[in-house]
C-alpha cells in the first residue's frame, strides 16, 4: 500500500539526524514543562489566558491594524504594507535602495523565510547575511531551517566544523566555543560593514507602538547598534493590545520555547533613535506582511494565527521527533507548520495537503502550546478540506463501504461473522488494503466478530437488547 | 476544547456502546465492562443495531462518510441514559469529535446531546458515579498506558485512582507517559514507519518498568502495541482497564465467573 511523503521521509532519515533531533525536542519539551510547572500553580489557565488575548486581536485586526499604524507613525516610524510575498520584498528593497544600502545584517525573522527575502536581496545585488548562529550556519550551507527556534536541530557539530572550514572560517575544529568565536568575529566585521538591519518581531504593542525583539545571542542588538536604518519584517499577526500584555506573552514565549524565564536578550523599541541617544538607527521602517494571513482569517482555521512562534509544539511532537523538519517541505514544519504551511499555499494548497495528515491525533501539541491552539482540530478540518477537494491521499483507507457498512445493523452483522476469513487467510490473501498495511508490522488478533453478541443472548434475561 | 459538560447521572440504568473493536476482536473486554458496571448496580442495555462511533472517517477526513454513521449511532442509542463506553477515543468522538463534524448540520443538537451523555467507562465509574476505590485484589504490578484522547480528560486520573486502590496492584511508571503509541487509527497504515518507531519507543519505555502487564482504556492503543510486540518476537501482556477490575473481582471471589460464548 501507498504512504504518505512524510512517512517516506521519515523511514530514509539518518540514524544521526534522527537522533540529534530527538535529543534536541526531547530535552527542550522536558525542561519547558518542569520550568513552567515549577514557576506557575496553574500554567494551563496562563495558556489558555493567553490564547484568548491573541485570539481577541486576530479577530479584531481591522480596529488595531490602524491603531497601530497610527501609533508607529506618531513614534517615527514609517509603516508599508504588503499583501504577498513578493510586495513585502519589493518594500524593503525600495527602502534599501532609497539610501543607496547594498549590505544587509539579518536578525532571525521566519516571516523572512517565509517570503524568501535573502534571495531576493541576492538576485538584486544586496548582499544579505544572517546574524543568528543557527541561520548563519544555514545560510552559509545553502540548507534550509528544520526547526521555527533551533534552525539547525538536524546537524552536529561535526557537520558545523566541516562546513565553517568549507567556506574558509578557519580549519577543522569541532570544539563548540571554537565554532562559535569564529562565527562572531566573521559576523562583528559584517555588522560595522552593513548599511541596514533587518528584524522581525515578536510582538507590536498596539496602544505604544512598542515593538519586542527577543535573542539569546544579542545580535539583533548588534545589528541595531550598528547600523543607521532599521526595516522590521512583521507578520499581522503579531501585536497584541497593551504592553501590560507583554508580562503574561514574554513569561510563556522564553519558558515555552527555549526553558527560559526570559530570553537573554529582550528588547523594546519605541520608534527610531532620539536626539539625546547616541547610536542605533535614525530611520525606522515597519513592513507589514499579510501574504494569505487575511484568506486564513476568513476560515475556519483562524486560530492558528494566534501563533508566536515558540516551536513547543515541535518539541513535543512525535511525528515531528521521527521526521524532523524538512520532512514538511515548508517554513514553517511540525504540528503548527502541518495547518499553516497548506493555508497559506492558497490555491496550492494540494501541494501541501499532505501535511495534516502526518499526525496522529494525539493532542500533545495542544496541550503545550502557550496560546492553546486546538492544533488536532485544525489538522481535521484540513483533512476534510483536503477530501472535499478530491486531493489524493495515499495510503489513506476510502471509507464510504465502511460507512455502509456502519449504518446498517445487518449489513454490520454480516460483517461480523464474514470477517472471521481473515482468520485463515495468509496477510498476502486479505481482501482488505488497510489490514494487509497493519500486518507488515503488528500481528492482527483473533477475529471473534460477534462473540459478544452470542454471549449477551445466553445469559438469563440479566441485559436488555 | 473538549465538550465535557455532563448530564448528571440520577439512575442506574446505562446504555453500552461496545465499540467496534470489541464486536470484532476484543469480546471479553466487553463482556467485562458488563460485569463492572453490573456489579457497581447498574442496569446494562445493549443496543442492538449499534455499529461504530464514526471515528475512522473521522479522523481519515472523510467527514460526510464519518456523519452517515454519527446519525445511525445518535438514533441507535436514542433515550435519556449515559452511554458507557470502554474507551477514551470512542467517547471522546462522541463528546468532542462528532460535535465538531456536525457545527453546521441541522442536527447538531441531537449530536450534542449523545455527547453529553457518553462517558468513557473509568471517567463513569469515578465521576458519574462516585466509586472512589475498587474492591478485589490483583497482585501484579502494572504500567497503565493512557491513551492521547484522554488527555486532558478525567480518564485517565480515574483510571488510575481506581487501579491504585486495588489490593496487591502496584502502578508501574514509565518514560515519556505523555507520548503517543502511535496508533492513530488510519494513521496507522498510512504512515506505518513513523507510527512502528513511535510504538517501539513505547514498548522500550515499558518494558524497562518491567510491568507484568499493560493496562490501557482503549484497545486500539493495545492492538497496536501488543501487535508490534508480537510481531517483534517479544510478547506482551495486555488487558483492559475493564478486564483488570473485572479479575480483581474474581480473583476474590467477589464475582462468579461467567459462561464464556
Amino acid at each position: 500500500m501507498a504512504t504518505q511523503p512524510i512517512d517516506q521521509h521519515a523511514a530514509h532519515l539518518d540514524a544521526s539526524t534522527r537522533a540529534a533531533v530527538y535529543d534536541g525536542t526531547k530535552s527542550s519539551h522536558e525542561k519547558r514543562t518542569k520550568l513552567l510547572f515549577d514557576h506557575y500553580a496553574d500554567p494551563d489557565r496562563l495558556r489558555e489566558l493567553a490564547g484568548e488575548i491573541k485570539q481577541h486581536v486576530i479577530e479584531n485586526l481591522d480596529t488595531y491594524l490602524p491603531a497601530v499604524e497610527a501609533k508607529l507613525k506618531q513614534n517615527g516610524v514609517q509603516v508599508h504594507w504588503a499583501s504577498t510575498a513578493e510586495s513585502a520584498c519589493e518594500a524593503v528593497l525600495r527602502i534599501l535602495r532609497a539610501r543607496g544600502a547594498t549590505k544587509v545584517v539579518k536578525s532571525k525573522t521566519m516571516v523572512s523565510e517565509e517570503i524568501e527575502l535573502s534571495e531576493f536581496l541576492e538576485k538584486n545585488g544586496v548582499e544579505s547575511v544572517e546574524t543568528d548562529l543557527g541561520e548563519f550556519i544555514v545560510q552559509i550551507d545553502h540548507d534550509h531551517p528544520s526547526h521555527i527556534v533551533k534552525p539547525i536541530i538536524h546537524k552536529n557539530r561535526r557537520q558545523i566544523a566541516q562546513s565553517f572550514e568549507d567556506h574558509g572560517l578557519g580549519a577543522y575544529d569541532d570544539e563548540p566555543e571554537v565554532i562559535t568565536r569564529r562565527a562572531r568575529h566573521y559576523l562583528r566585521h559584517k555588522y560595522l560593514a552593513a548599511d541596514a538591519a533587518v528584524t522581525g518581531a515578536n510582538f507590536l504593542v498596539a496602544e505604544s507602538g512598542r515593538m519586542v525583539l527577543v535573542t539569546n545571542e544579542g545580535n539583533s542588538r548588534f545589528c541595531l547598534a550598528a547600523t543607521r536604518c532599521h526595516i522590521a519584517l512583521i507578520g499581522i499577526e503579531k501585536i497584541l493590545p497593551r504592553d501590560t500584555d507583554l508580562a503574561l506573552l514574554l513569561n510563556l514565549l522564553g519558558r515555552s520555547g527555549t526553558a527560559q524565564q526570559l530570553t537573554v536578550y529582550t528588547e523594546f523599541i519605541q520608534g527610531p533613535r532620539l536626539a539625546a541617544q547616541p547610536d542605533g538607527p535614525d530611520e525606522m521602517h515597519v513592513v507589514f506582511v499579510d501574504n494569505r494571513r487575511t484568506d486564513v482569517l476568513a476560515t475556519e482555521c483562524r486560530d492558528i494565527l494566534r501563533c508566536i512562534r515558540c516551536g513547543a509544539c515541535l518539541n513535543v511532537c512525535p511525528v515531528y521527533r521521527q521526521a524532523g523538519g524538512h520532512a514538511y517541505r515548508s517554513v514553517y514544519p511540525g504540528p503548527v507548520g502541518a495547518v499553516l504551511s497548506p493555508l497559506l499555499m492558497g490555491k496550492r494548497f494540494p501541494e501541501k495537503a499532505d501535511l495534516p495528515k502526518a499526525s496522529s491525533l494525539c493532542g500533545a501539541c495542544n496541550e503545550v502550546c502557550p496560546v492553546n491552539i486546538p492544533i488536532p482540530d485544525l489538522l481535521l478540518r484540513l483533512r476534510d478540506k483536503a477530501k472535499q477537494e478530491h486531493v489524493p491521499s495515499p495510503g489513506t483507507p476510502p471509507m464510504a463501504v465502511w460507512a455502509l457498512l456502519a449504518s446498517q445493523p445487518t449489513a454490520w452483522k454480516a460483517a461480523l461473522a464474514g470477517g472471521r476469513l481473515i482468520n485463515f487467510l495468509p496477510t498476502k490473501l486479505i481482501p482488505v488494503p488497510a489490514l494487509r498495511a497493519w500486518e507488515q508490522s503488528r500481528t492482527l488478533p483473533q477475529w471473534r466478530g460477534g462473540e459478544f453478541r452470542k454471549w449477551l443472548k445466553q445469559r438469563p434475561n440479566k441485559t436488555e437488547s | 476544547m473538549l465538550n465535557t459538560e455532563r448530564k448528571p447521572i440520577t439512575g442506574k440504568r446505562v446504555q453500552l456502546m461496545a465499540t467496534c473493536l470489541c464486536d470484532a476482536f476484543y469480546d471479553d473486554v466487553a463482556v467485562a465492562t458488563v460485569e463492572v458496571l453490573e456489579h457497581v448496580g447498574c442496569t446494562v442495555a445493549f443496543p442492538m443495531g449499534q455499529t461504530c462511533c464514526g471515528q475512522p472517517a473521522f479522523n481519515g477526513g472523510d467527514w460526510p462518510a464519518s456523519r452517515k454513521v454519527v446519525r445511525h449511532t445518535v438514533q441507535t442509542f436514542a433515550g435519556d441514559d449515559p452511554v458507557i463506553v470502554p474507551s477514551g477515543s470512542c467517547a471522546a468522538m462522541l463528546f468532542h469529535g462528532a460535535v465538531l463534524e456536525f457545527e453546521k448540520e441541522a442536527d447538531l443538537p441531537a449530536v450534542e446531546s449523545l455527547g453529553r451523555r457518553a462517558w468513557e467507562l473509568g471517567d463513569f465509574l469515578v465521576n458519574g458515579l462516585g466509586v472512589r476505590t475498587w474492591p478485589g485484589r490483583y497482585p501484579a504490578s502494572v504500567a497503565l498506558h493512557r491513551s492521547c484522547h484522554t488527555r486532558g480528560t478525567a480518564s485517565s486520573p480515574a483510571a488510575a485512582l481506581l487501579l491504585q486502590s486495588i489490593e496487591g496492584l502496584r502502578l508501574a511508571e514509565f518514560g515519556e507517559g505523555e507520548q503517543c503509541c502511535g496508533f492513530g487509527g488510519t494513521f496507522s497504515v498510512s504512515f506505518p514507519h513513523i507510527s512502528a518507531a513511535m510504538g517501539d519507543l513505547k514498548l522500550e519505555h515499558m518494558r524497562a518498568a518491567k510491568p507484568d502487564v499493560v493496562v490501557s482504556g482503549d484497545m486500539s492503543c493495545l492492538m497496536h502495541l501488543g501487535g508490534l510486540a508480537e510481531k517483534e518476537g517479544s510478547p506482551i501482556r495486555t488487558l483492559h482497564l475493564a478486564q483488570v477490575l473485572r479479575d480483581a473481582l474474581l480473583n476474590a471471589g467477589l464475582l462468579a465467573r461467567s459462561k464464556s460464548a
